[in-house]
């Protein structure tokens, strides 16, 4: 019951990017096509989840038992770092056509917020590793929600007669709003 | 190149959040207040012109191989320090604008300025560089940041303007969305 309780708060209520801001680059640089947002969906998914495995691990075992909590930050974003080159490597290799399908988006993501984001906030809320695990699997797939859920609407958007000063940003911003709008309607659902 | 269009350009001509589109989650996130807004904003200038100075006086000695893996570590340096100094001097601020301090590691604005201005170019333009970009970025995020106060809560750098509530949305997660899509319509040249 937990776990369900976990899931649904990340997916739904506090939804990682149209409640807590984070991965909004991703978020509107690669939402015009469907086709792109799965594949970046499935890359984050993959990446946040090693991720909060490894930060997981290395905060418990090396920097609180040595007291060195304040290289949180460094240490965190490092092995982000190091873990998305590692997996770019490792795909070219084993799996040539998950490479294609993911490859372009893996660069990209040492710099989403969601995924140093989500590595924080395990430590921070004093999950055990399978919480920690379940929350960030939830966050990714939250993301991938409203990824997808947004990039059909752009695709929509794209042929719609918008104000000349509205067209691409300023009313993928406010098609964001509204659909956080919707997504409140979840608060209070845990 | 002449030092104080080095400056200005941050402001209006390349501003990093409403012309560069960068750094939109700590936008979208710390801008409930307009105090907040520019809390943040100068947290992140600190960062770029620590780190922008830092990057050109060393940017001879790192190989080209490896130059984002150090150009990220220093960022982290300078981001542990604000984080550290924040947290001892100004708790009340730190505790509101919560994960998006160590966040600033990911901002891409200062990764963007590292890369792409730092690496080729003086220490002194660097600096000033890094200074006009950062308070380009507070401006942007006290504008957007008093749009939202002043609609959300009738008030602005937490004085009251009108008896009231407001309308609570814009400083809610869609307002963030909302606001800043019509506040890029109103100031991009169409």
């Amino acid at each position: 019951m937990e776990y369900v309780i976990i899931i649904i708060a990340a997916v739904f209520v506090n939804n990682i990017v149209l409640a807590q801001f984070l991965g909004i680059c991703p978020f509107l640089g690669v939402s015009t096509k469907v086709g792109t947002a799965t594949g970046m969906s499935m890359a984050v998914l993959f990446v946040i989840t090693l991720a909060t495995i490894v930060t997981w691990l290395v905060q418990t075992l090396v920097l609180d038992p040595l007291g060195l909590g304040f290289l949180q930050t460094i240490t965190f974003i490092l092995i982000i770092a190091a873990l998305v080159q590692m997996v770019e490597i490792i795909l070219k290799k084993v799996s040539p056509s998950l490479y294609q399908a993911l490859g372009i988006f893996l660069p990209l993501i040492t710099t989403n917020c969601a995924v140093l984001g989500v590595a924080i906030l395990v430590v921070q809320k004093d999950y055990n590793l399978l919480q920690g695990v379940v929350f960030a699997v939830a966050n990714a797939l939250g993301f991938g929600l409203a990824l997808l859920i947004f990039s059909g609407i752009r695709e929509h958007l794209e042929l719609m007669d918008v104000p000349r000063r509205m067209r691409g940003v300023p009313i993928a911003l406010l098609t964001a709003g509204i659909l956080a709008l919707a997504f409140m309607g979840f608060a209070g659902l845990v | 190149m002449n030092q104080l269009g080095n400056f200005t350009k941050g402001f209006l001509k390349e501003n990093p959040v409403f012309v560069m589109l960068l750094g939109m989650c700590p936008t979208l996130g710390v801008s409930t207040s307009a105090i907040n807004g520019i809390g943040m904003g100068l947290a992140t200038t600190f960062v770029l012109v620590g780190s922008n100075v830092v990057v050109s006086l060393i940017k001879d000695l790192i190989p080209d191989k490896v130059r984002i893996p150090s150009y990220i570590v220093v960022i982290a340096s300078f981001v542990t320090i604000v984080e550290l100094v924040m947290q001892g001097f100004m708790p009340a601020l730190f505790a509101q604008l919560g994960l998006f301090i160590p966040l600033i590691v990911v901002n891409c604005i200062v990764l963007g300025r590292a890369e792409a201005f730092a690496s080729k170019q003086s220490v002194g333009s660097s600096a000033i560089d890094g200074l006009g970009m950062g308070l380009g970025f507070a401006f942007a995020l006290g504008i957007l940041g008093s749009v939202r106060e002043v609609l959300g809560s009738q008030s602005l750098f937490g004085f009251k303007l009108l008896p009231g509530d407001g309308m609570l949305v814009f400083v809610l997660a869609p307002g963030a969305f909302i606001a800043l899509g019509y506040l890029i319509a109103l100031i991009r040249k169409a």
